[in-house]
């Protein structure tokens, strides 16, 4: 049996570095492959507690799985979206790096 | 310990390893892209022993097959020097693996027993079937909603990425 504890230990390690990832890196399609990183953490934690509680007696619940199926619907949006932003940006200022994309900043 | 509990730890520290090293790749987006693909496919074994089975082979299709081929045609799409990858914040990044690193072993040490044994499952958990049934009955709602979600990011990745709006 796979002790749970290191399933969910191993999900928080795998966000923190996925965490660091996003704070330390400026090259922004690293970046959102650390955001994939977090995003896989989660789900990570997701299928450990389902196997921890798969629901008794009449039949099992599939709470867990079914939404880490929606986590990867919304990652594959996300990376599209995303992608394609870094695509403009590249085109409009020739560079990846978040520092160059601070308008917005105060 | 048994065979599977091996592997769970052999593929963590796997998943763990690849991670640390695509954040920490600062010169070679496609290696680094190579390591998610490796962290993924760790985490679609570690899925297969927590039997969640159509997940592991959803985590390969999707992250391994699509998503990761993604980010590497963007990355060879953009044809970026290798001055373009400026090193990061560091100091920082050392400062963070540290304090990581400390969290780690603490939690190790201490969260071992915490939850209870996971149970014995029935028959098909977690296979194709079951979790079909689970999909198109309790939760279609979320299927049609998905379906939505996925047709307004197409729009929207075809209008940021071309070059002129008309």
């Amino acid at each position: 049996m796979i002790p749970i504890d290191h399933v969910i230990t191993l999900s928080a390690i795998l966000f923190a570095i996925g965490i660091a990832g996003v704070v330390t890196r400026r090259n922004m399609i690293v970046i959102l492959m650390s955001i994939e990183l977090m995003l896989n953490a989660v789900n990570l934690a997701f299928v450990g507690f389902n196997r921890l509680w798969p629901g008794g007696g009449a039949g099992a619940h599939y709470d867990g799985q079914v939404f880490v199926l929606m986590v990867i619907t919304v990652a594959a949006a996300e990376v599209s979206v995303g992608l394609g932003i870094v695509i403009s940006m590249f085109r409009n200022r020739d560079s990846v790096d978040i520092d160059d994309v601070s308008l917005l900043k105060w | 310990m048994t065979v599977p509990v091996i592997l769970f730890y052999l593929f963590a520290g796997l998943a763990v390893l690849s991670a640390l090293a695509m954040v920490a790749n600062v010169r070679n987006t496609v290696a680094a892209a190579m390591s998610l693909v490796i962290t993924m496919v760790s985490l679609a074994a570690i899925y297969v022993l927590l039997e969640a089975y159509l997940v592991a082979a959803i985590q390969i299709i999707v992250y391994a097959g699509a998503i990761v081929v993604l980010f590497l045609f963007v990355v060879m799409l953009l044809n970026l020097r290798s001055d373009d990858f400026p090193p990061g914040r560091q100091r920082l990044l050392k400062v963070a693996g540290a304090a990581l690193g400390a969290f780690a072993v603490a939690e190790l040490m201490r969260g071992a027993g915490v939850f209870p044994a996971p149970p014995p499952l029935p028959e098909g958990f977690g296979g194709y079937r079951a979790l079909g049934i689970a999909l198109y009955t309790d939760y279609i709602l979320l299927v049609e909603m998905a379906s939505l979600l996925l047709t307004a990011a197409i729009v929207g990745a075809l209008i940021l990425a071309k070059r002129k709006i008309d």
